[in-house]
């Protein structure tokens, strides 16, 4: 009885806490999925400015960046959160991959080494999060262990998720098969890049923040 | 076609693997991972052993000399289709002996290029 009283008042009190604490949205994913660009899109959608650089060349975040009080409101609704902006997560960093994009030896090993720590970064940060937005390359094969540890990882720690298939504007993007690999999540297909289908994604978010 | 000369696994019992902390179990897998062995774990690590995993394969790839990370791949029975009493007996049973259906497959960068998973398939591409 004693334990569940307890219990009860550390939730109260942690709720109070909460509504008075900014709610903290994760953007996780694989590298190169769009999580800059839907970043930069939000950003620019409701504080006019943008949040990082964004390339074509994969670990371009590679510190979490944050963007403090972003303020949606979106058909009379509010939502205010902070923005935290995640490097990609992979289990294999080869600095020769970035050879390939014309980056010269030394910088490719240096963009090597900070994308490892970025990973590590992204990974202790995850117990911090109110809510993910996890961003997924719909062109790509949805199957990667990569994206079943990070969505496994948000279950377990029991953080709302929210899928968001972006590139939709690319030919090979297939918004049905990453509805079949994750098919407990409502998905959300979108492309940042041209600002495609941003409403529905807007709406997504508000539900989202529901969970919480 | 390139023709494979051997391919060595080692195979990890679950049994051989639950008792031990996150730390123990995730150092025993890159010991044989730095060894450029290709591991076949019978069984799962639960979610936030693969994040420790991948932490830790980040940490050593930024100072190990020539260690560029792993490849890695769980196969599970797809339950998607299955009755609420196939569903019911798997959970149980996973409850009593641990996820034993599962197949945990680890290997070095090095050694393993890529592994592609769809539903059906998964294919072990070697560099």
């Amino acid at each position: 009885m004693l334990k569940l009283l307890r219990e009860l008042s550390r939730k109260i009190f942690r709720g109070l806490f909460r509504k008075k604490e900014q709610l903290k949205i994760g953007f996780y994913g694989p590298p190169n999925s769009g999580k800059t660009s839907l970043a930069n899109r939000i950003c620019k959608d409701w504080t006019g400015e943008e949040m990082g650089a964004v390339s074509k060349i994969p670990h371009e975040t590679r510190n979490v960046q944050f963007k403090e009080k972003v303020e949606i409101n979106y058909k009379g609704k509010i939502l205010v959160f902070k923005l935290v902006d995640t490097p990609g997560i992979a289990t294999k960093i080869d600095y020769e991959d970035f050879l390939k994009y014309g980056v010269k030896r030394g910088d490719a090993k240096k963009r090597a080494k900070e994308a490892t720590q970025g990973i590590i970064e992204s990974i202790q940060w995850l117990d911090d999060m109110d809510a993910v937005v996890v961003v997924l390359d719909a062109s790509e094969n949805p199957y990667s262990q990569v994206n079943i540890t990070i969505i496994g990882n948000l279950v377990a720690r029991k953080i709302p998720v929210l899928v968001v298939a972006n590139k939709i504007d690319l030919k090979r993007a297939d918004i049905k098969k990453v509805g079949a690999a994750f098919p407990e999540y409502e998905i959300v297909g979108i492309s940042a890049k041209e600002g495609t289908n941003m409403d529905e994604f807007y709406e997504c978010l508000f539900k989202l923040s529901k969970k919480i | 076609m390139n023709k494979i000369k051997g391919l060595s696994l080692h195979v990890i019992s679950f049994s051989e693997i639950e008792e031990l902390s996150i730390s123990e179990r995730v150092k025993r897998i890159l010991e044989l991972i730095l060894k450029n062995k290709i591991i076949i774990i019978h069984g799962k690590l639960r979610a936030e052993e693969e994040a420790r995993l991948i932490e830790d394969t980040m940490a050593m790839a930024g100072h190990v000399k020539n260690f560029k990370g792993i490849e890695l791949a769980v196969i599970e029975p797809d339950l998607k289709e299955k009755t609420f009493f196939v569903k019911m007996k798997y959970g149980l049973a996973k409850r009593l002996v641990g996820d034993s259906s599962a197949l945990t497959l680890i290997g070095p960068s090095s050694v393993v290029k890529e592994i592609k998973r769809d539903p059906k398939k998964i294919e072990l591409l070697l560099d």
